[in-house]
């Protein structure tokens, strides 16, 4: 058999997995989709002594309006986000990135809270948590804690989870007035992880000038990169060409950190963060404009 | 001690009941404890696409899932498609006419694939074929006569 033994357990309500991952702490692992964990598994380069498989705890799998928020818990499939009319309508960055993420076979078992728990930096979902401002919230036996998407991000397939915590919902907030988004992202096959993506979102006030932008990139450093400078440039101005080129270099040259590997080289992923600024900062910005401006 | 788990599920159909250790991989489940080894394994890593089954109907890798999980669920595997050996599904039969396999390892998984995805695009265009496609790995083919053959079931299946 390929994983190594482990012993099973499957709760059906949250109360009860938090019970069991107090009990086992460091030596279990939760399963979501297992579309990473299970390949890590049959590898063996993971080998949990205990297994809380989540697939049961119905009552982490929803998208639901509440007030300006959209929430969605952890074991929301990817599928679903893909196809869910409440979120096209509540984030149509979000909306758009799914088709990227993997193929529709793994789709229709990864989880949301899956993929961010996982925290590759290739992956897509963190990368857009970030561009729309996300929070999440974790539970342990004790309480629930709040965090920015910032602050849970923190390098390398790590997360500022606790080992006794699980993470169990994300919060959407609207995007302001006059906002426009793009993910772009350039991967050898579709549903391959990409060599270099980015999401943008870019809000204009009623002139037409950038009230506020956001860049964000995947497979460009230890973990989903917010180029935080680059989007200054363009905070007060009216969008054009030069100030485009501008944020474009500097995110190439400095702002990001590309590895390289089989597929590309770090110089060609810095090539194509700079193509993908670009058209997705046009695109951004044209779908703002079409939100109510002259 | 070895830890045991009863499996309560219906594969193509029939219901079967068997214990089985929680690390048995559903892939390994249908073909060596219920011999239906029509679902192949290619990579068990999920990039292959060779064991692609339907778990309540949808496609899903069956190398990623453990055999335990599938309790008190439905599993359809390619045996489940044809009525009778001279009675193919309309798919399998277009994949026969058009060439769409070589070897054939890859073929079950991407018949288990194109089943949902005819089901919901029942007249898909080439771009979206090849997407749809995109988790399926053939070594033979070059996809040219796979996508054919699903545009010819299309045809059929309408
Ligand atoms: C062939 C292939 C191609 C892929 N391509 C892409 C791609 O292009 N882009 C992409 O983004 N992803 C890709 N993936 C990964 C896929 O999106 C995964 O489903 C996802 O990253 C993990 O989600 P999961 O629900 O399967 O999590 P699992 O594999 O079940 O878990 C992943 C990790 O998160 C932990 N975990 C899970 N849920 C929680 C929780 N609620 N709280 C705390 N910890 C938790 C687990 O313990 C584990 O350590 C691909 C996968 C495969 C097999
Ligand atoms: S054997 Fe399951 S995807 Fe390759
Ligand atoms: S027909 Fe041989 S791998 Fe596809």
């Amino acid at each position: 058999m390929k994983p190594a033994p482990f012993e099973y357990h499957v709760p059906d309500s949250l109360e009860q997995a938090l019970a069991l991952l107090k009990e086992h702490g460091g030596d279990a692992k939760l399963l979501a989709g297992g579309q990473s964990l299970v390949p890590a598994m049959n590898f063996r380069v993971v080998q949990p002594g205990v297994l809380i498989d989540l697939n049961r705890v119905s009552e982490l799998a929803y998208v639901r309006q509440d007030g300006e928020n959209l929430r969605i818990g952890a074991m929301t499939r990817e599928r679903t986000l893909e196809i869910d009319p409440l979120v096209a309508k509540q984030s149509p960055l979000l909306e758009e990135a799914m088709p990227h993420v993997a193929h529709p076979q793994i789709r229709n078992r990864g989880t949301l809270g899956g993929s961010l728990a996982n925290a590759d930096p290739a992956a897509e979902l963190p990368v857009i948590m970030l561009a729309l401002g996300a929070r999440l919230k974790a539970r342990n036996v004790s309480g629930e804690r709040w965090m920015e998407a910032h602050d849970f991000f923190s390098g390398m397939f790590t997360t500022a989870l606790a080992p006794d915590e699980i993470l169990v919902e994300i919060e959407l907030p609207p995007d302001l007035p006059h906002t426009g988004w793009s993910f772009m992202e350039v991967a050898p096959r579709a549903g391959d992880y990409a060599l270099m993506g980015v999401a943008a979102q870019v809000t204009l006030d009623e002139n037409g000038r950038c009230r506020q932008a956001r860049l964000v990139y995947l497979n460009a450093g230890d973990g989903p990169v917010d180029a935080k400078e680059a989007a200054k440039i363009l905070g007060g101005e009216m969008p054009n060409d030069d100030v485009i080129e501008a944020m474009a270099e500097l995110v190439s040259r400095k702002e990001i950190n590309p590895f390289g590997n089989i597929h590309a080289s770090s110089d060609f992923q810095r090539h194509l963060a700079g193509v993908l600024t670009r058209k997705a900062l046009k695109q951004a910005i044209e779908r703002a404009g079409e939100d109510g401006l002259q | 001690m070895k830890q045991l788990c009863a499996v309560n599920v219906t594969v193509n159909g029939v219901s079967y009941q068997r214990e089985v250790e929680p690390r048995l991989l559903l892939s390994d489940f249908l073909r060596h404890e219920l011999n239906l080894t029509g679902t192949h394994v290619g990579c068990e890593h999920g990039v292959c696409g060779a064991c692609t089954i339907l778990f309540d109907g949808q496609s899903v890798r069956s190398c990623l899932i453990f055999a335990v999980q599938a309790d008190g669920h439905s599993v359809t595997t390619v045996e489940g498609l044809a009525k009778s050996v001279d009675q193919l599904h309309p798919l399998q039969q277009a994949f026969w006419e058009a060439h769409g396999l070589q070897c054939g390892y890859c073929t079950p998984g991407i018949l288990m694939t194109m089943i949902p995805f005819l089901e919901e695009n029942p007249n898909p265009t080439e771009m979206e074929i090849r997407q749809a496609l995109s988790g399926n790995l053939c070594r033979c083919t070059g996809y040219q006569h796979i996508v054919d053959a699903v545009k010819l079931a299309a045809e059929k299946m309408r």
